[in-house]
């Protein structure tokens, strides 16, 4: 039976009222506007015969006398295991790409039940970037969820195309909230090589607001989907904080009372009901997860970077155009680099400490103090390492790293000057140089 | 069945309003039956009755319920299962055993699925220790099973108003938890009850079957050193640890789920990473407790209610957990509730609060978020139970919660709450993790309220004069770092040598004492001789009269006696280098070294 009405009460941003019967509660109905256009929308609140939607598309142009038709079902997203790949779908999940609609797909519920905790097993294996800053200095761990934070303006997209193009990964799901239309732009055109693995769900900024609140769901419901049948999954979204400023746009127009900052109560559940949907199944496929959280004013305690640090297993810092070494964390990594090669875990201990000394020293020689010769050696290793290996366009294999760390250091250093043990030293240091 | 009906009238997130005939009690669980192929029974509870209207929160997803489907009333406040077999399992918030859900439902959770908190099929070795036609009263312990290390006290059910008479006991023998164990007449009413092992208890409700409440005077020893020296836990006492992200919480949370002398510890996950639990989950099971030679698991009673799962089970969550710390201590155990984390629970009272639109308090928190906070940790508790037959015993419950504030600051609500009714504060900071000083406890900011009520029991674990050293050392530490501050703003040239030597002093106390390497097998647990003896070392260290000409003298003596401190405190006793290092340390006591340097 088609459940039709014709008459909106009110209308709030994009939130409409109206009365109907027999709805359920997470329904979602299509609502045809005068102008021929149509949009969805979604039962977000019931008291008796009041139904409260919100509009995926905005309220803009809707008129109180729009025909609104209940669908009888739930959000979902369709699937098909083929068919997804090499796709772009705007966050309702219908192609934007201008190609076909998708063929023999099955509806998934999108939002689906979290994972038994009972079930996890304890993260074992790395994934490779080819970015030494992560790869070698802050290990990403298969099912490990981690921000990157950054400011405005940071090449923080760049990044994610970057991972997006090199990461060991089976299939790569990223989603996009808030993109600039350029930034669209540049995705769809970096991401030609590794398109048979890549799934793009993308809001722009010029989108309307609901549609950004579905991008994580849509983009999680599909990686789960291939998680589940033995893929690798790593799920890239940005910008994370523009999801929560839309989350706080729909919950003001539903009069809700905000908590920190104009943002809902739930932020954190909202967030963690997220991110908690990485995860590695035993004897299945995997979910990892990177998510740009661009810091409103390079603050770190601003409500949506604070509660993502809370849920997250570490975080990276991009700034001045690098992933800062010292701010930088990956929780997991110990779990990982202990079993990739013996001089690993020591190497990168040796070398954040010399890059650490090192601008020291350049504070130092800055305010005019002398300089020791040893210094000189710290400094010009410095240089050295922020541009053979900082520098995001490096894309090396671990070994090729590794191999990479060593040889910077003895273009600097002699092996005890490292203070790395003597019996890595024989085997690792660089036989050609002095 | 009750008489009582209700049906749908409004869905707002996780809450449902809900029209009724007859008569609901507050906090009362209902089932909201979802029609169609799912067929769904929602477990929800009462939160606000206004008129023929009741709120109420629903522990699960809410799609699909609709304005007139139909809501069953239980009668029954929301409880969990007690009886044997909780221990070495992980439960939801809800008390469903999540292992018996995953081998149902698979590796996701489905909503509206619910289990027996206690497996009917497992047989526990009965034994009878009450006698027929003896008065017993709510508590008191009709017989007992082995579970674990410990004989499980089946007892009076806690609810039971006035004298019961024992009509019958089982003998002994292996019965499963719903087999009749007693039959009972209740003297009050004459109404005659078959018993089992199975008592439901409503969670929120704190259980008070004992004979009273003790002053908590002495230490629930957790093995990390500056908590046990300088901010001593009481045992039935309480603790919050608040802390921002990144400041070890976890890590710290976690030694002392692993070390405390504890006989039971019940970790409760509210609405934190799922990937933490796992680590508890995967490792106990392979870790020995030292102290009773069995598995750390056996004793471990995991509430999961992670960060993803349903926010109103969280709320339930902290309770549920509680619950279960009070059974155990009615058995004369000490149990240790560690709640990580309060702030979560917290946020899930303010999501209830601002869907039931109440007016809001700071932050958006509700206004009785104060006295809920204190409702909590005021069950914990040091009791005498009497039995008749068992004779007396002390059981405790102790609360350590973490507290996760917003932007790392203090100031919230969740932590000033917390702080009003703790007897212990235990504050992270950056300053200290950055600094990679863990356990990242500021020695500056924290407090213990019980340190000189514990005194006397304290100085019995120790040494005689342990509270003095504790408190000198203390006040010279806080010095110390004023001469550090001090430093900084003038330089090192201007300061004085005795100033200098305090700093390093002050220094040589934290690296060798305040700061503990949770990772290093042994500094992760020293045993209470040792810390006693390493108090008693660097007192004597520090006290030492070193008659230092220059600063690089001093440095160099303290760098090389925090460096053999140190290598002491990750060797175990029975190495040959423990005697070696204590005795290096002697000689520079003793000043043979000391001048030469």
């Amino acid at each position: 039976m088609r459940k039709v009405y014709t008459k909106i009460d009110q209308i709030v941003g994009p939130v409409v009222t109206l009365r109907a019967k027999d709805i359920a509660y997470g329904e979602i109905a299509r609502i045809r506007l005068q102008d021929g256009n149509q949009t969805y929308a979604q039962v977000i609140k019931l008291r008796q015969d009041e139904v409260t939607l919100q509009v995926f598309a905005g309220s803009k142009g809707i008129s109180t006398g729009d025909e609104v038709e209940f669908l009888g079902r739930q959000v979902q997203l369709r699937f098909s295991p083929e068919n997804l790949l090499g796709r772009t779908f705007n966050g309702v999940g219908e192609p934007i790409d201008g190609r076909p609609a998708l063929q023999q797909t099955i509806d998934i519920d999108i939002g689906g039940p979290s994972f038994n905790p009972a079930r996890r097993i304890i993260p074992s294996q790395p994934i490779q970037t080819g970015i030494p800053m992560i790869d070698m200095f802050n290990t990403l761990v298969k099912s490990q969820k981690l921000p990157i934070f950054s400011v405005a303006g940071e090449p923080y997209n760049e990044l994610l195309a970057r991972i997006a193009l090199q990461a060991e990964a089976d299939v790569i799901v990223l989603g996009g909230m808030g993109l600039k239309y350029d930034d669209y732009l540049f995705f769809k055109s970096q991401l030609v090589p590794s398109k048979e693995r890549t799934i793009l769900f993308v809001h722009t900024a010029a989108d309307p607001v609901v549609e950004c609140m579905m991008v994580p769901d849509m983009a999680l419901a599909a990686a789960e989907q291939y998680a589940t049948d033995g893929k690798d999954v790593l799920v890239l979204l940005t910008d994370m904080t523009a999801y929560a400023d839309a989350m706080k746009e729909v919950a003001v127009a539903m009069e809700q009372i905000p908590a920190n900052r104009g943002y809902p109560g739930d932020l954190y559940s909202q967030l963690a009901a997220r991110y908690e949907k990485a995860v590695d199944i035993e004897g299945s496929g995997s979910i990892t997860l990177l998510a740009v959280t661009t810091m409103p004013g390079d603050d770190v305690t601003h409500p949506v970077p604070d509660n993502t640090g809370y849920i997250t297993e570490g975080q990276f810092y991009l700034k001045g155009g690098v992933i800062d070494p010292f701010g930088s964390l990956s929780r997991l990594k110990q779990l990982v680099n202990k079993d990739t090669r013996k001089d690993h875990a020591p190497l990168m201990n040796a070398m954040i400490r010399l890059y650490d000394a090192s601008r020291k020293v350049r504070q130092q020689q800055s305010m005019g103090f002398a300089i020791s010769t040893f210094d000189q050696a710290v400094l010009a290793f410095g240089e050295e390492f922020e541009a053979r290996m900082m520098d995001l366009k490096v894309n090396l294999s671990l070994p090729e790293q590794l191999d990479l760390g060593w040889e910077i250091l003895a273009n600097h250093f002699t092996p005890a000057q490292t203070t790395l043990p003597s019996k890595l030293t024989e085997v690792y240091w660089p036989k050609d140089v002095n | 069945m009750s008489d009582k009906q209700g049906s749908v009238l409004g869905v707002s997130g996780n809450m449902v309003t809900v029209r009724f005939t007859g008569h609901v009690r507050m906090n009362e669980v209902a089932f909201i039956e979802l029609g169609g192929d799912e067929g769904a029974r929602l477990k929800a509870e009462v939160i606000r009755i206004r008129g023929d209207e009741c709120d109420m929160q629903v522990f699960e997803d809410t799609r699909g319920i609709r304005i007139g489907t139909h809501v069953a009333f239980t009668g029954e406040l929301l409880a969990i299962e007690l009886g044997p077999g909780l221990l070495s399992t992980t439960y939801d918030g809800l008390g469903n055993p999540l292992d018996a859900l995953a081998n149902q439902c698979g590796f996701f959770l489905q909503r509206g699925v619910y289990l027996p908190t206690l497996d009917r099929s497992t047989k526990w070795a009965w034994t009878p220790v009450a006698r027929v036609g003896q008065r017993l009263t709510a508590g008191d312990a009709l017989g007992t099973v082995p579970e674990a290390m410990y004989k499980h006290r089946i007892m009076v059910p806690f609810g039971i108003v006035g004298a019961v008479e024992v009509i019958d006991l089982a003998p002994p023998g292996d019965l499963t938890v719903a087999d009749t164990v007693a039959t009972v007449k209740l003297l009050d009413t004459g109404e005659v009850r078959e018993l089992n092992m199975v008592m439901p208890w409503p969670v929120k409700r704190p259980i008070q079957a004992y004979a009273e409440r003790l002053l908590p005077d002495r230490p629930l020893t957790t093995r990390i050193r500056i908590v046990d020296a300088f901010f001593p836990v009481a045992e039935g006492g309480t603790a919050c640890v608040p802390g921002p992200f990144g400041s070890g919480k976890t890590v710290f949370q976690q030694g002392v789920s692993k070390y405390a002398e504890a006989d039971v510890v019940i970790v409760a996950a509210c609405g934190e990473r799922a990937g933490e639990v796992v680590e508890t989950l995967r490792e106990f099971p392979e870790l020995i407790d030292p102290r009773t030679g069995r598995s750390l698991i056996e004793r471990t009673i995991i509430i999961c209610n992670t960060s993803s799962m349903p926010v109103a089970a969280r709320e339930a969550s902290v309770y549920t957990a509680v619950t279960l710390a009070e059974y155990y201590r009615q058995m004369g155990l000490r149990a240790l509730l560690l709640a990580d984390s309060t702030s979560r629970w917290a946020q899930a009272l303010r999501e209830m609060s601002g869907r039931l639109e109440e007016i809001p308090g700071e932050e958006a928190f509700p206004a009785y978020l104060g006295s809920l906070i204190a409702a909590f940790y005021e069950r914990a508790g040091l009791v005498r139970v009497e039995d008749p037959n068992l004779g007396t015993s002390e059981g405790s419950v102790t609360t350590i919660g973490t507290v996760s504030p917003a932007g790392g600051n203090f100031e919230e609500p969740v932590t000033q709450s917390t702080l009003a009714v703790v007897g212990c504060f235990l504050g992270l900071t950056y300053a200290r993790s950055y600094a990679k000083r863990f356990p990242a406890i500021s020695p500056i900011d924290s407090w213990s309220k019980y340190i000189d009520r514990m005194k006397p029991s304290l100085e019995a674990t120790y040494f005689e004069g342990w509270v003095d050293t504790v408190k000198r050392l203390a006040t010279y530490y806080v010095a110390g770092q004023r001469v550090g501050d001090q430093m900084k703003v003038v330089g090192e040239e201007d300061l004085g040598l005795d100033d200098f030597v305090h700093f390093l002093g002050a220094e040589f106390i934290d690296a060798v004492f305040l700061q503990q390497n949770a990772f290093d097998p042994v500094d992760a647990s020293p045993s209470a001789d040792r810390t006693a003896l390493a108090l008693q070392l660097t007192a004597r260290l520090v006290d030492h009269d070193w008659g230092f000409t220059s600063k690089d003298q001093a440095r160099d003596t303290f760098t090389d006696l925090t460096a053999t401190f140190r290598d002491w405190n990750i060797t175990a006793p029975d190495a040959p280098e423990y005697q070696q290092l204590l005795d290096r340390i002697e000689a520079r006591l003793s000043g043979s070294v000391a001048t030469a340097a």
